[in-house]
């Protein structure tokens, strides 16, 4: 991560300002701010059904804010039309909570699939094969290029949909619970691979967690979401340490 | 007056479930020409839903030639006009059972496919996944699967006619001892334009509505395990009924320009 005395606007990859969305009488996100920078490493924590979710999915167009203004490489996506939405999202990677791999495709064709659409960010001489090896082999998963995702355990499933996440080398990968639904050890591997993969890759990383144990391996920086609002931002060490009680009620276990 | 109440929330249902379908086929029709086509996926979907509903609908085909001719027979032998059995099976089959039980067949087989695949991506949050990587999931999933179905459900039904006619000849070949020959000769003799093309052009709209409504209910499927189910159940539902409107709508237009 970049010292913050060195941080500039340039250094900057990832804007929200004071973004608001309801449903009806409930409102989720309140006026919620946020900034993520290059190469960093930033863990958002918040109870169940405190706009997490809503947050990131308003982030690469899935849902659309109230107000407020979503900037992604200095650019507002709550201002860009479809085709221009299209061309950003191949910079920001989306690993969902359930890997969300297509069903009806082998690991190869769920790897080639986003390709279809971006082939034109490769080389010419760089094949659809080799990206969709170079992209395995960075999960440790080559030998299953040929199975059906109903045929992978939940650990091969997230590496898979990980892998599907680099496949495009994406400037922001926004991970949606990544150890969710996992046992202790192969949350683990995950967390240690996405470690590796952001070294690797020289990502920006949004992750939305509920394990402190994620958050304090793999965080910059932590974002605590409560009431809707961005409660406190801060390094793991420094939020652990703090005494507020809505606060130290996420770090109390 | 709470039945009054519930009434109201029925009828505010149905009338926004009408102007959400009429906006997902209107949808439908502007995603249909817009670049890029999804030609590979297409065939793809042409194959799955045209081969995995040939047997059923050959089989049901076949079973229906077989029950009306033997239902008919005594009555036809009655007047003594059994004569007249080829010209009036293929004249029922083509004009109106053939169509009608291939697309309920299909409504059921297909719809309740298509509803449970899409609503159960929607759930697992692949259509999501689609639309993230760059790809219009209503053209890749929902374009395709309708433009499928409205293809090859008037192929599936003349298949389904052919059968229904070789069944109906099996029963007067075992029963009368017709040949091949007279039999289909006489079916030819009898079947005209005004009976083939009206039938065969409403084949293509209950491809349509059975596409729109299976692929409708899918899209917009709810959250769970349950609104994957009730999404299968409601696509057969719905397209059945829309089916029997547009054979009504069909049959009234044929009688304006054919004469029947």
């Amino acid at each position: 991560m970049i010292p913050k005395t060195h941080i500039t606007q340039k250094d900057i990859v990832l804007q929200i300002k004071d973004l608001q969305k309801s449903f009806g009488d409930n409102h989720v996100l309140n006026g919620f701010n946020l900034t993520l920078y290059q190469g960093e490493n930033l863990v958002i924590m918040g109870k169940s059904g405190s706009g997490k979710s809503v947050m990131i999915k308003c982030l690469v167009g899935l849902m659309e804010a109230d107000s407020g203004s979503i900037s992604v490489m200095h650019k507002d996506i709550t201002k860009l039309n479809q085709s221009a939405l299209d061309i950003l999202r191949a910079d920001i990677g989306f690993l969902f909570q359930g890997s969300a791999l297509y069903d009806s495709m082998t690991v190869r064709e769920n790897l080639e699939f986003p390709l279809r659409r971006h082939s034109k960010r490769f080389n010419k001489n760089t094949t659809t094969d080799t990206l969709v090896i170079e992209a395995l082999q960075s999960v440790g998963l080559e030998s299953a290029i040929d199975l059906m995702p109903s045929e992978l355990s939940g650990g091969m499933k997230k590496r898979v949909a990980i892998a599907r996440t680099l496949i495009l080398k994406p400037k922001i990968i926004l991970y949606d619970e990544p150890t969710s639904g996992l046992d202790p050890i192969t949350a683990k591997e995950i967390i240690l691979l996405m470690k590796k993969l952001q070294k690797q890759y020289g990502t920006s990383s949004l992750i939305i967690t509920h394990d402190v144990d994620c958050a304090r391996v793999i965080s910059d920086r932590m974002l605590l979401l409560i009431d809707g609002k961005d409660y406190a931002v801060g390094t793991f060490l420094e939020l652990s340490k703090n005494e507020d009680p809505k606060i130290k009620a996420f770090f109390k276990n | 007056m709470a039945w009054y109440g519930r009434l109201k929330t029925r009828k505010d249902a149905f009338l926004i479930e009408i102007g959400e379908l009429s906006f997902f086929t209107f949808r439908f029709f502007k995603d249909l020409f817009k670049y890029p086509f999804e030609f590979k996926e297409l065939a793809r979907q042409c194959y799955i839903l045209g081969n995995r509903s040939l047997v059923l609908v050959c089989i049901t085909g076949f079973i229906i030639g077989l029950v009306l001719t033997l239902q008919t027979r005594p009555t036809l032998m009655e007047f003594g006009a059994v004569s007249w059995m080829p010209s009036m099976v293929s004249i029922s089959i083509v004009r109106e059972i053939g169509p009608i039980i291939t697309a309920l067949v299909c409504a059921g087989r297909i719809g309740s496919g298509i509803g449970a695949e899409l609503g159960s991506m929607r759930v697992t949050e692949q259509i999501d996944a689609m639309e993230v990587s760059g790809t219009n999931p209503f053209k890749y999933l929902v374009v395709t699967r309708v433009l499928a179905i409205t293809l090859m459900l008037p192929l599936l039904v003349i298949i389904g006619d052919a059968v229904a006619l070789f069944g109906s000849f099996i029963v007067e070949n075992t029963k009368g001892n017709v040949s091949f020959t007279l039999y289909f000769n006489q079916v030819f003799d009898a079947i005209e334009f005004g009976d083939l093309m009206p039938a065969t052009i409403k084949t293509f709209f209950f491809g349509l509505a059975i596409g729109l409504v299976g692929c409708y209910k899918g899209y917009y499927c709810k959250k769970g395990t349950a609104g994957v189910g009730a999404a299968a159940n409601s696509a057969v539902v719905v397209a059945s009924l829309l089916l029997f409107v547009i054979d009504f709508i069909a049959v009234f237009i044929t009688d304006i320009f054919f004469d029947l």
